[in-house]
């Protein structure tokens, strides 16, 4: 169990820079998931935590021990691959026990750890098959067994569960937390779906393009974005994201319409300022459909026209027409709606986002 | 018109039965017949001479023989082996390059563009005692002060003919075994490195049995072609010196046609024959073995 510090971790291949020198600290036994779009750096930093790639700057420590010149094996940490990287010759209980083999253990220390973690997660019944015999769920989970059968210090997970089917990877989402809170160790969760590094991860830490964006509680990135990218990159569907100016108090879209200024920025925009608007769908409601209907402090009221809508269910998404562009907003408590129709919506604007339209950061601060 | 007439299937493959039999069935039934006669081909009558198992009996009882089985065995195990090693050598050094890897792989199969008739007169040469090119570089470097006779010397001379067979074909080891490698997902191979393999367990537990299939696929492949090893030895030694690197069939060769005792020949091919499938008989079950091992899925 250790804790793992990067501090101004940069890469480079020859000239180009993939990683810009960034700093992140994290807890013994934290659960943290490097989440952003393809290309941001974030498998290439654990990469280089795991010691397969080189790093070009900055220093790595696990567990207070610099490792930057240490190879893999020196780390005492275990990865599961998103292709499994099972040992193909191998059958299930000989990959379990390829590490302990290695390492030189004692015969039976070996069993009773191989059947330790063929028990955590149920694989008694497959381990003298071979990794062509099991199916991708299973696979999946004979390389996490790999991972938990050395007893490391540092878990990491590069897209595990992407080459799984959507049912599939909702349930091995659930046995990873499961995972994680019998073994208790520190976890490196790298992944490009936000909705699994929001369920599962104790703090996220959200990249782009090779720098870190915002490194904090799933809710504290829900709730509070620190830049525009953050905001648009978490939650499903995104927020609704428009430019927009501020004008004698109000904010004027460039289609002409305008909603109030917010009042918590009313100090921290000036008129004239070029700045992003955000709401999220759940605080852009059909009026009386909100999750927080009749509780708002703020709310700004206006007709508009349906375009289209996406019935889930217990909810449905609406898609409503303001200033020229399609607003999706989520309808709790459904009724019946059809394109053309124009329905009251509400915008609760004390939960609303504001960006710098220059830098992308949040105004809220 | 009523009688014979064969089935369409039967008519359209006729002429290619026609055509194996002629080319192959025919030939190969006549020489296992030449084989229990004493046919000579500066006597044609004694073609229709039956002598039973004579021939057999005559060559399993003549050392000659045996020396020359023997001695295309240990051609076959030290080319090989030495062939294997260098080649797996090859395709990881030209594996791990990252620039030229295809200029690298042209050059590598350079030796197998070459007739093998070539390869023996090149050698030859290089390996002569007096004008040779080994000869020369040893004395100009000091290694040695004598001209070492090196297709003269029978080890020596068995050695030089390794020389120029690995020298020709370790190429297909390479070739074969850079394909296995480049086939290889690299996954395992990292997993390797964080459950604390060293790099040469990595390569002794993952890479290897990876690879296996493609070096038993080479194996088999040139363990037939040493076993009918002649071009090389009949240009470079014709088996001498006296018989000293006389192999099956440059023996076979000699007898059927110098000595034109062309019944003998055959007993002798037939038999040679057997070495070559028993060696095939051999890699393929090591191959089917790596393959279902490794749960290839070709």
């Amino acid at each position: 169990m250790a804790t793992v510090s990067l501090k101004n971790l940069t890469k480079r291949y020859g000239n180009m820079e993939i990683v810009h020198g960034i700093d992140l600290d994290i807890a013994d036994r934290e659960f943290i998931a490097l989440v952003g779009p393809s290309g941001c750096g974030k498998s290439t930093t654990l990469r280089m935590i795991a010691g397969l790639e080189d790093i070009s700057g900055g220093n790595i420590d696990i567990g207070g021990r610099l490792v930057n010149d240490l190879p893999p094996r020196s780390r005492n940490i275990s990865m599961v691959f998103q292709s499994y990287a099972l040992y193909p010759h191998m059958t299930v209980r000989e990959n379990l026990g390829f590490s302990l083999k290695i390492a030189g253990a004692a015969k039976d220390d070996m069993d009773r750890r191989v059947a330790e973690a063929s028990a955590i997660l149920g694989l008694d019944d497959l381990l003298e098959r071979r990794p062509s015999q099991l199916s991708g769920g299973q696979r999946q989970r004979v390389a996490m067994g790999r991972a938990i059968v050395r007893d490391p210090d540092v878990f990491l997970f590069d897209e595990p569960l992407s080459n799984l089917d959507a049912k599939l990877r909702t349930q091995m989402r659930t046995e990873i937390k499961k995972l994680h809170a019998k073994v208790k160790s520190t976890v490196i969760y790298v992944t490009h779906d936000q909705v699994e590094a929001m369920t599962l991860a104790d703090r996220i830490v959200i990249m782009r393009a090779g720098h870190i964006e915002q490194v904090g509680t799933p809710d504290e990135v829900f709730s509070r974005p620190a830049t525009r990218f953050v905001a648009g990159f978490i939650g499903s569907p995104p927020m609704n994201l428009h430019e927009a100016t501020v004008s004698d108090g109000r904010l004027v879209f460039g289609g002409g319409d305008s909603l109030p200024l917010p009042g918590q920025f009313k100090s921290k925009t000036a008129a004239g300022d070029k700045v992003v608007f955000g709401i999220r769908p759940d605080d852009f409601y059909p009026t009386g459909h909100g999750l927080s209907s009749g509780g708002e402090t703020e709310v700004h009221r206006v007709d508009l026209p349906v375009s289209i809508t996406e019935p889930l269910g217990n909810e449905t998404l609406v898609f409503a027409e303001f200033n020229g562009a399609d607003w999706v907003s989520r309808m709790l408590n459904p009724k019946p709606l059809k394109a053309g129709d124009r329905i009251g919506m509400s915008f609760d604007l004390s939960r609303a986002h504001l960006f710098s339209a220059e830098t992308g950061k949040s105004l809220r601060n | 018109m009523k009688g014979l007439k064969p089935s369409a299937p039967i008519l359209l493959l006729l002429p290619a039965f026609v055509v194996l039999a002629a080319v192959v069935l025919v030939p190969l039934l006549l020489s296992l017949y030449s084989s229990f006669t004493p046919f000579r081909l500066t006597r044609p009558e004694t073609f229709f001479v039956l002598i039973g198992f004579r021939n057999y009996i005559s060559i399993l009882s003549n050392p000659d023989f045996w020396w020359a089985f023997g001695r295309t065995v240990l051609l076959l195990t030290i080319a090989l082996n030495l062939e294997m090693l260098l080649g797996l050598g090859l395709a990881m050094l030209v594996e791990k390059a990252t620039r030229g890897q295809r200029i690298l792989r042209t050059l590598m199969m350079f030796p197998m563009m070459f007739s093998p008739i070539l390869v023996g007169f090149q050698f030859k040469f290089m390996f002569n005692d007096n004008i040779g090119l080994v000869n020369n570089a040893l004395q100009s470097l000091g290694i040695t002060e004598d001209a070492i006779p090196w297709l003269i010397e029978s080890h020596l001379a068995f050695t030089a003919i390794t020389i120029a067979e690995v020298w020709s074909s370790t190429s297909i080891f390479a070739i074969l075994i850079l394909a296995g490698l480049l086939a290889m997902p690299k996954e395992p191979i990292e997993a390797a490195r964080v459950d604390g393999c060293t790099p040469w367990q990595t390569f002794r537990y993952v890479t290897w049995p990876f690879v296996m299939p493609f070096a038993y696929i080479a194996m088999t492949i040139r363990s037939l072609d040493v076993a009918r090893a002649y071009d090389i030895v009949k240009i470079m030694t014709d088996g001498g010196p006296a018989g000293r690197t006389e192999l099956l069939w440059t023996l076979v060769g000699r007898t059927a046609y110098s000595d034109a005792r062309m019944g003998l020949a055959n007993a002798m091919a037939y038999f040679s024959i057997l070495l070559s499938i028993a060696f095939t008989v051999y890699f393929y079950n090591k191959l089917a073995a790596a393959r279902a091992q490794i749960g290839a899925e070709w």
